[in-house]
Order: structure tokens, then sequence, then C-alpha cells
């Protein structure tokens, strides 16, 4: 019964999207506002139906109703509690499900706060929201309905698969498409411009917000999927240019394009036509990773889905939208005009370059990715491109993009003085090459180029760290009127410096760990004492232990350092009993940001077990980097400038609406 | 510059994902030989695998490749012989970095084509710019719009109120 009203819910979400899509769009025409009013409430009841079809598969999870295929399939009675709930999503129609639930949600957070939107803009961009929720509510009804029934019901499901049973998958992919669907909003936002025919600056500031929310969450949702890789998969391994990575990274390298460019927009009236193609790219890379991943065209550690029906489909979806939006550009774009004129060097002109290594840098992820499918269905020949082939090309596009960003805010908008930019950074300069002395005076082995990347690192922090400082005059003023100006500065001034320096923080890790990593690899008998990095893990003992729905081998070990008994580390090897598979618990110990991790191979004949431990100094760094860039895209969110049409900021206001004049 | 350049190669020689399945019995005594071999490894796939190097792949094949990889370099390959023995015997498909050939070719150089076409548009464009000084005119605002702006701009003066009739202000920020 809970499944029927589920689906049926499904049913009924769409044909309010079919109501949705044409009567505001009709009304935004005609000008009638009661037609345009209507996107408002279809919005809100759509999300009211998909979050109760949503609730339906969760209740049928949860109680393990093994009458439901999906449930049968991943689920399993043996199951702890919080698996059952993620397992909901950790397969393919259920994590459908989710994508739709949160454009729903989107969608009537859009319809429930978008008051202070013009009501046309409103009715129109609410349209192509239901296009897109139409096109893949269409999608699950008719190739991945979560809700089927199985005949002849079994006694238990096959369980969710081990590896996904983590605390990351109730976290991960919730964070990914909070961010990929998110970018739904400014698409949305940019063909409602193109329809209507109208974009000025007040287009882009109430655009930046949504962008800003999707940004924030994808950057979480990446940070996160890469952690859990890492202790997880038992490589160590953080980032492995796996297509299925690259098809989040995509959407993430236009989308911080896209925030830049809008800001320019915002701010400058200027990149107009750049950035209404940028919101465009923007989610058509969200698309196609969807398509990438939910098609299993790219055979890959997470894909989960191999039925080419839904391929298919999904490719249809992703040509009529992108297809439909671009000429939909190519056909108005000619009628936006430029404005705001700037020199080259500026902070428009800083913002354009950034915008060029980014979209170059996102290029390039994407014809590496899409190019060996491309050969394969063109010529017959199979090539890889892998992490060697990114590491050479988008390596050297990142560098004089990081080396650029301290500059970006020091310039004026409009003509900006670059030596003076520069004498302003002198103090991070030197920084920068004091860190390079000390990390190559106390470097051992690696990369000789490594010192320098230290360097550039601490450049970017410390460029934002002297933006800030100038800013509140903290070396002209007493401390008490500096903090006082602290206070003062707008939050989007912050979130630039956090979200600025976390690139540099990200960078440090990034260097470190992949450069004075120290590992050992070899077997281990009991009471064998293992020396690494200034530690010693001496090897307990082995032991079988019962978990709720697998066994497990556990070795402990003590941690020790001069002497000293630091902790226990018990890394595990997991056999899951529902589906014959095992994973690899790796053991984990933070010592300040650096990290031990010890991941157990195979135990051999005669009682000794093959262990690999790393040293990985400043490891935590690669992931803190991105969670201050969220932290900096956090406080911009919550800019009073942004919160358009609040009564109090009357002045931003009047500035919007006299820029759009 | 010369920082600049030695900085831009440094991405390139890292391997940025340090991950490792090397067996202990697989390990060469001499340690530049191992080396040799782990870096080799990494830009080798294991093929049976999705996307993983054979140095990362737990895989009884990528053993094997290890093994090979190993095997040529104890008998006095250089690295590239060894990634020339590879390819002959697996084809080109056990390179995660193909070579720039005419069939990569497109792979290789779209990406600094597009940054050094991207750079010379946005060069001409900032020169256009700079001589063509007509500001851009926008459509003018509807009737409604400029009631809007005038009520914006008289409610500046008590900025308490709420400008227009609709229920006052819009909570995008941070939810």
């Amino acid at each position: 019964m809970i499944a029927e009203a589920g689906h049926y819910a499904l049913v009924l979400a769409l044909a309010l999207a079919l109501i949705q899509s044409i009567v505001p769009m009709l009304g935004a025409r005609w000008g009638d506002p009661a037609l345009m009013n209507v996107a408002r409430s279809t919005a809100l009841a759509q999300l009211l139906f998909v979050a109760a079809s949503f609730a339906a598969l969760v209740t049928l999870h949860v109680t393990s109703d093994f009458s439901v295929a999906n449930v049968f399939e991943n689920s399993n009675s043996q199951q702890p509690m919080i698996y059952k709930i993620t397992g909901v999503w950790g397969n393919h129609e259920g994590s459908m499900l989710l994508w739709v639930l949160i454009l729903a949600l989107f969608g009537g957070l859009v319809a429930a706060f978008g008051n202070n939107l013009p009501l046309s803009l409103r009715a129109n961009v609410l349209g192509v929201q239901a296009w897109i929720a139409g096109a893949f509510y269409l999608f699950i009804l008719i190739t991945s309905n979560p809700f089927l029934r199985i005949q002849n019901p079994p006694i238990d499901g096959r369980g969710l698969n081990p590896v996904l049973q983590d605390i990351g998958l109730a976290v991960h992919p919730p964070m990914l498409y909070l961010g990929y669907v998110g970018f739904s909003i400014s698409f949305s936002f940019a063909i409602a411009a193109l329809i209507e025919g109208r974009i000025d600056p007040a287009w882009a500031r109430w655009v930046r917000p949504w962008t800003l929310m999707a940004w924030i969450f994808l950057t979480l949702g990446i940070a996160m999927g890469s952690y859990w890789a890492y202790y997880e998969l038992g490589w160590g391994g953080w980032w492995f240019w796996d297509p299925v990575e690259n098809a989040s990274l995509m959407p993430w390298l236009a989308g911080t394009a896209l925030l830049h460019s809008a800001l320019v927009m915002e701010k400058r009236n200027a990149l107009k036509v750049w950035t209404i193609l940028l919101s465009i790219l923007t989610f058509s890379l969200s698309l196609l990773g969807t398509f990438l991943v939910r098609s299993g065209v790219l055979t890959s550690v997470h894909a989960f889905a191999n039925d080419p029906t839904r391929g298919v489909f999904i490719l249809l979806i992703l040509c009529v939208f992108i297809g439909g939006s671009l000429s939909l550009f190519a056909g108005r774009a000619s009628s936006l005009k430029q404005g705001g004129l700037f020199a080259p060097i500026s902070r428009e002109g800083a913002l354009v370059l950034n915008n060029l290594f980014l979209t170059t840098a996102c290029a390039t992820v994407f014809i590496g990715t899409l190019y060996p499918l491309a050969l394969e269905v063109l010529t017959g020949d199979k090539i890889s491109v892998g992490a060697p082939f990114f590491n050479l090309t988008f390596g050297p596009l990142f560098v004089p993009l990081m080396v650029a960003v301290p500059f970006g805010p020091m310039l004026a908008w409009k003509r900006g003085d670059l030596y003076g930019a520069a004498q302003r950074l002198m103090a991070a300069g030197v920084a920068a090459l004091i860190a390079v002395a000390v990390a190559w005076a106390w470097a051992r082995g690696g990369s000789a180029l490594a010192p320098l990347a230290i360097g550039l690192a601490i450049f970017i922090v410390a460029g934002a760290v002297s933006d800030l400082v100038e800013r509140i005059g903290l070396l002209n003023n007493p401390v008490a009127i500096s903090l006082r100006r602290a206070r003062g500065l707008p939050r989007s001034i912050w979130g630039t410096a956090f979200a600025h320096a976390g690139i540099g923080v990200a960078l440090i890790g990034i260097v470190c760990e992949t450069t004075w990593n120290s590992e050992f690899i070899g077997t281990m008998k009991p009471d064998d004492v293992i020396r690494l990095a200034g530690y010693e893990l001496k090897l307990d003992g082995l032991s079988q232990q019962l978990g709720p729905n697998y066994r497990e081998l556990v070795a402990s070990f003590t941690v020790s350092s001069g002497g000293e008994r630091l902790a226990a580390m018990t890394p595990s090897k997991r056999n899951f009993t529902a589906r014959g598979a095992s994973t690899t618990e790796a053991a984990l110990l933070s010592r300040g940001v650096s990290q031990l991790y010890i991941s157990l191979g195979d135990p051999t004949p005669d009682g000794a077990i093959t262990v690999r431990i790393y040293h990985k100094p400043l490891v935590l760094l690669i992931w803190f980097g991105p969670v201050l860039m969220a932290w900096g895209g956090l406080l911009s969110l919550s800019d009073r400038r942004l919160r358009v049409g609040a009564p109090k900021p009357a002045k931003a206001l009047r500035g919007g609406l006299q820029a759009a004049e | 510059m010369k920082r600049f350049l030695a900085v831009a190669c440094f991405l390139a020689a890292l391997g940025l994902a340090a991950a490792h399945a090397v067996l202990p019995d697989e390990v060469m005594a001499d340690p530049a030989k191992e080396l040799r071999a782990r870096n080799l490894s990494r830009e080798l796939r294991c093929m049976v695998c999705q996307n993983q190097s054979i140095d990362d792949s737990e895989a009884p094949l990528a053993r094997d490749l290890r093994l090979l990889v190993r095997e040529r370099i104890a008998a006095g390959d250089r690295d590239e012989e060894v990634i020339d023995f590879l390819v002959a015997r697996y084809g080109e498909f056990v390179l995660l970095k193909p070579r720039f050939e005419r069939q990569t070719l497109l792979l290789w150089l779209v990406p600094p084509l597009l940054l050094i076409g991207g750079g010379f548009a946005v060069w001409r464009r900032t020169r256009r710019l700079g001589t063509d000084e007509s500001e851009a005119g926008n459509r003018p605002l509807t009737a409604d719009e400029e009631a809007r702006l005038s009520a914006l701009m008289a409610g500046e003066t008590a900025p308490e109120q709420p400008p227009s009739g609709r229920p006052a202000a819009s909570r995008i920020s941070a939810s």
C-alpha cells in the first residue's frame, strides 16, 4: 500500500510539473498575474508530493518490506538502521528519487522566498524548473521505478553494497546533489532571462545567492566524497581522477567561474552574455554528470547502474536541455548588450582571467573524461586517460590561477594598479619566500618543486590575510579601532578571504601528502614492531569479531612515540554475509593535522598478516581547505547585500536598480 | 619567471594519488630500481579494473603486471623500453597517459589551444571595448517598474518601511 501511494504521489508530482511548465509561462507571456501565480502553488505542491513519495520509499526500507524489488536488492533485515535509511539513495532508483526531491526542494524555495522577484521572472524560472523536473519524473516512472513489487516476496534482502555501508553515504550523495541540482536554479534564471530578453545587474544579484548555495554544497560534497574514498577504499588515495569524480569536478569548476563572473555582472553590468552561458553550461555539466554516473556508460567504481535504456533516456534529456538552451542562447545572446567598460588590469580583468583558467581547466577535465569514450565509439580503439594525464594538464593550468588569486581582491574595479597591488602583497611574498626556504631546508627527499608549491600556498594564505589586515587598517590604527572596522567589514569580504585562503590550505595538504608521505609495506606477526616517521607501531594481535551483519578480522596495534604510549589502532577486514563481499576498514590516527593510516592485506598461512602503514603529513589540510572555502561561501551568503529586497539596505537595492536602467 | 616555470612543472611531476597495492615480496632490492618501478606502475592501467593503476590495484592481473615491470627493469630495460614492451603486448589501453599521436592529437591540444584562443578573445574584446565608448543601452523600465523604483527611492527616506506592498524580505541567506 505504501509503495503504491509513493508511486502515485510521484505521478501526481509529474502532473503538477506539467501544469507548472506551461501555465505560468503563458501567464508571463500574456501578462496575466493569476496564471503566473499558479507556479507558486504548483511548485510547493510538487515539493509536498515528491517528499511524500520519498518518505514512502524510506518507510519501505526502514520496515524492510522485501516485496518491493528496490528494498530486496539493497537492504537486509540484519542491516543497522542507519544503513537501512541511507540505503534508500545507495542505489540507482532511490538516488534518482533523491535527485528530484532536491530539485523540488529548490523549486519550492524559489516559490516560497522569491517574493522579491518580478512576477514574470519568477513564473518563467519556475516554469523552466518544471521542465527539468517533469523530464526526470518521467525518467523515474518509465525506466527506474523504485516502487516495483516482486511477485513472490523473498524472506530476506540482498543487502546494501558493503562499500556503501558507511556514514559517508549519509552525507556525501545528499550534499553532492544539493550542489548539482542547486545549479538548476541559475540555469532556470538564465533561460528565463533569455525568454524575457532582459538581463541586468539585479538579475545577477538574484542568481548569486542560489549559485553560492549550490557551490557551498558541491564543495563540501566533493571534499566529503574524497575523504570517504580516502578511508574506505583502503589505498590512502584521495583523488583518483575517476570519471565519476570528474563528473562532479566539472560543475564545480564551471560553478566557481560562474560565481566570479556573476560578481562582475552584478557590480559592473559587464560579462552578461558570458554569465548566462556559464549558467547554462554549469547545469549542463551537472546533467552530464548525472548521465555519466547513472547510465553506467563509464564503468568505474561508482557506477552501480548498468542498463542501456536508462542511458538513452538520460541522453535524450541531456540533448533536449543542453541543445535547447544553447540554441535559445545562440538566438538571443546577440540582443543582450554588453556594458561596463574596464581596463585589462582591474578587478574585472582579474575575474576574467579567473574565468579563463577555470573554464579551460573544466574543458580539460571534460575532454579527458570523454575522449576515450568518443574515440572508442568513432574508431573502436581503446585508450585510457587517467591520473597522469590530468596531473600533467590540470596542474599547469591551476598554478597561474593560484598565483593570480591574491591579486584579484587587491585590484580596484574598472582600472586597477598592478604595481600597487604587488607592493601591498610584498609581505605575503616575503612570507612565501621564507616558507620556500624553510621547506627546502627541512625537506628530505621528494620533488624539488614541492617547496616552491608550499611557497605558493603560503602566498595565497598570506595574501588573503594581508587583504583583511589592510582593509581593517590593523597596522595604522589602534587595535580597538581595527576590531571595530573588522566587525563593520562586509561579510562578503571575509568570505572572499576565507575561500581564497582555503585554496592555499588545501594546496599545502596536497603537496605534503604527496611528497613527504612515508610508508611501510610488509608482513607482520604479533609482537612485531615497525618504526615509521618517529612512531613505533606494535602489532598486539589478531582477532575475529562479529558485527551486526559481517564478520571481521581485527588487528590491534599500539602506537607509541619515544617510548610513550599514544593510542591503539584497530584496522580490520570485513566479510559481509549477505553479499559475500569484503571491505577493508583502515584505521586512522590523527596527530594534529597529520595522520597515521593502517590498512590490512591478506593473512598469510603462518599467522602473519600483510599490512600497509602510511604516515601522511598534514593530510587533513586537503579537506580542511574546502571546508574553509565553504565557510567563506557561507559568510558571503549571509552578507546582507545579497538579501535582495530586504528593507534595510535601501542603498544597495537602489544601486542595483539604477544600474538596471 | 624562472620560479614560475618551475612551479608550473611542479604538479606535473607529482603523482597525485599516493596509493599502493604493492606486496612485500614484489619489492626490488635496489631502491632506485624500485622507485622506477613504482613510478612506471602509476602510469600503467590495470586493464581488468576500473580506472586503477597497477600500483593501486589489488587484482591478480595488476600483480602480474607489476612483476613484469620489475622483471624488465631487472633485465636492464630503460623506462621507455618497458613501456614499449607493455604497449606491444597489451595495446595503448595500458597507458594511463596516452602518447601524443594522431589519435590523441585533440586530447592533448585542446587544453593549450583553448587557453590561447580564450586569452586572445579576451585580449581582443578588451581592446574593442577600449575604443568603443558607447555605453550599452538596456530596455527601458516598464511603467510598473518605474513605479516600484520611485517607491523604493521614496522608501529610502523611511528605511524601515518595506517599499512595495509585497511581504517584506526574502531570506535567501544561509538556510
